[in-house]
């Protein structure tokens, strides 16, 4: 049978160039970047051509901005954890505003620091995911050290006020760190005039290899080490380079760079298929992505009567490849908590699909799923309704 | 992720549906709390010649509903109170603690069905 993938956000194939650029550094160009000799230098070149790449992806001013991490998550705690402590050993505040939507990645940090010490404001959202700006400004406080919100949200793919943020927090003096691990490729993204002071990207979701992040560092941005040991990384990040990972992700981010637009306008093209074979064909949608502020390529749908973790299975025994938004824990049904802020009703986020399109995906194989999908659908209903 | 008797079942489900005029009805849980789980049953003479189920869950909630059918047709209704969560979880291979409560909501569906036709609840 043959397998469609729609599940992108989670993560993506390894591209045929990504993978030609890296093979050498996984055979004989195999040196330490940090070694003087004609090997060290090769795999030195490699870095440096590779942190310009993902300097010109993003309009970092100058590639020694960019510091590679081993994935996005790090790059998170990297930013969070290394300014705030910094901020905080200088006794500028104690204080972080971040959505209630975010990745685990800032979550979780968040909340470890919240045992450390922190305060911590969590921005409610609107039902599509976004937060309010005006929250954000009355959360501003005197001590509010890092406003930290992400771009594009993995599970609906609402995107964020990001530059209006970027002004309010430029008004008040205050950094602030953008996840924008689900927009890169997919938006227009410039560090530079957005005025973000750190911003974290992955590998993985560009086409390039997993254990390989990005943390974009404006210059001028103080922030603690995460990682300590060697000089690496102009002493940010010890550890030598994952030189293989780090040609992949520059090659990625080349051709991300070069294509966003054609890439865009064909998950655009793809989301709006299927989102339009689903309405022709499927009663009880709700679609929980921003109307009009949503990257290309998520579509985030609660089926009504319809339970996620039963309708992915039959999916899967399709070859369909997609995921939910709840999980069948331990207790009870729980919706995730991205579906939980948007306010949505549990009998909704527990039938709650997520598809995520990307470069290989084909209108036959959106045309595949429709064809299978309503009768799944109607199956599962029928196990209940009757 | 599944037991190989939990896909089977789910791919296959016996017994689907409500039967309409029944001995015996109970309901557990709801729909709209994301778990639900309807077992109607025919008894003729202490004997349970038909069962029907309907449920509203995962796919290890919906195994669960169809063993149950299996395990609880053709038995006397004394047996079929004796039908426990472990037997349940057994006949599906053996669930995973955080899926055990499906078998505990099976048992206790059976139980209820059987009392409201010896007592005449309204399940």
């Amino acid at each position: 049978m043959q397998r469609i993938y729609l599940d992108y956000n989670a993560t993506t194939p390894l591209r045929p160039e990504v993978r030609d650029a890296i093979m050498p550094y996984l055979t004989e160009a195999f040196g330490n970047g940090s070694s003087i000799h004609a090997y060290g230098r090769e795999a030195r070149n490699a870095i440096d051509t590779a942190r310009e790449q993902v300097a010109e992806l993003i309009g970092a001013k100058s590639p020694s901005e960019i510091v590679f991490t081993g994935s996005g998550t790090e790059a998170d705690n990297h930013a969070i954890k290394g300014l705030t402590e910094l901020q905080k050993s200088r006794g500028k505040g104690n204080h972080i505003i971040t959505s209630s939507v975010e990745h685990h990645a800032v979550l979780h940090t968040c909340q470890y620091l919240e045992q450390r010490g922190f305060e911590v404001t969590y921005l409610p959202v609107d039902r599509y995911g976004q937060i309010r700006l005006e929250q954000l400004r009355e959360a501003i406080r005197d001590t509010t050290v890092l406003l930290s919100i992400m771009h594009v949200n993995n599970e609906n793919g609402t995107i964020q006020p990001l530059e209006e943020s970027c002004q309010i927090a430029q008004e008040h003096d205050i950094p602030l760190h953008t996840d924008a691990v689900q927009s890169i490729g997919k938006l227009d993204i410039d560090v530079q005039s957005l005025g973000v002071n750190l911003l974290s990207l992955s590998g993985h979701k560009i086409y390039a290899p997993k254990g390989i992040g990005v943390l974009y560092i404006r210059r001028g941005t103080r922030l603690a080490n995460l990682v300590h040991g060697g000089s690496h990384e102009r002493n940010r990040r010890a550890g030598s380079e994952n030189v293989p990972a780090i040609v992949g992700l520059g090659a990625a981010a080349a051709l991300a760079k070069r294509e966003q637009n054609t890439y865009a306008q064909h998950l655009d093209s793809l989301t709006h298929r299927l989102r339009e074979g689903l309405d022709a064909h499927i009663d009880g949608l709700h679609y929980n992505g921003h109307p009009d502020c949503c990257a290309p390529g998520t579509l985030n749908v609660s089926f009504e009567a319809v339970e996620g973790e039963s309708l992915i299975l039959r999916l899967d025994m399709e070859g369909i490849c997609v995921s939910t938004g709840s999980a069948c824990t331990s207790g009870s049904m729980e919706p995730s908590h991205v579906l939980a802020a948007l306010g949505l009703p549990p009998r909704l986020a527990q039938g709650t699909v997520r598809f995520s399109l990307g470069r290989n995906t084909t209108e036959a194989e959106i045309d595949a799923v429709i064809a299978k999908l309503p009768k799944l659908i109607q199956q599962m209903r029928a196990l209940y309704r009757g | 992720m599944y037991t190989q008797q939990v896909t089977e079942h789910y791919e296959n489900p016996r017994n689907v549906g409500t039967i309409a005029d029944a001995d015996g009805t109970a309901t557990i849980g709801s729909a709209a709390s994301g778990e639900m789980l309807k077992l109607t049953l025919s008894i003729v003479d202490d004997i349970i010649v038909a069962a029907k189920f309907r449920a509203f869950g995962c796919p290890t909630a919906i195994a669960s509903g169809s063993v149950l059918t299996e395990l609880s047709t053709g038995s006397r209704i004394s047996d079929a109170r004796k039908i426990t969560a472990a037997r349940i979880s057994e006949a599906l291979g053996g669930l995973p603690a955080e899926k055990q409560r499906y078998a505990t909501y099976a048992e206790e569906v059976l139980k209820t069905a059987i009392t409201n036709f010896l007592y005449g609840g309204c399940g």
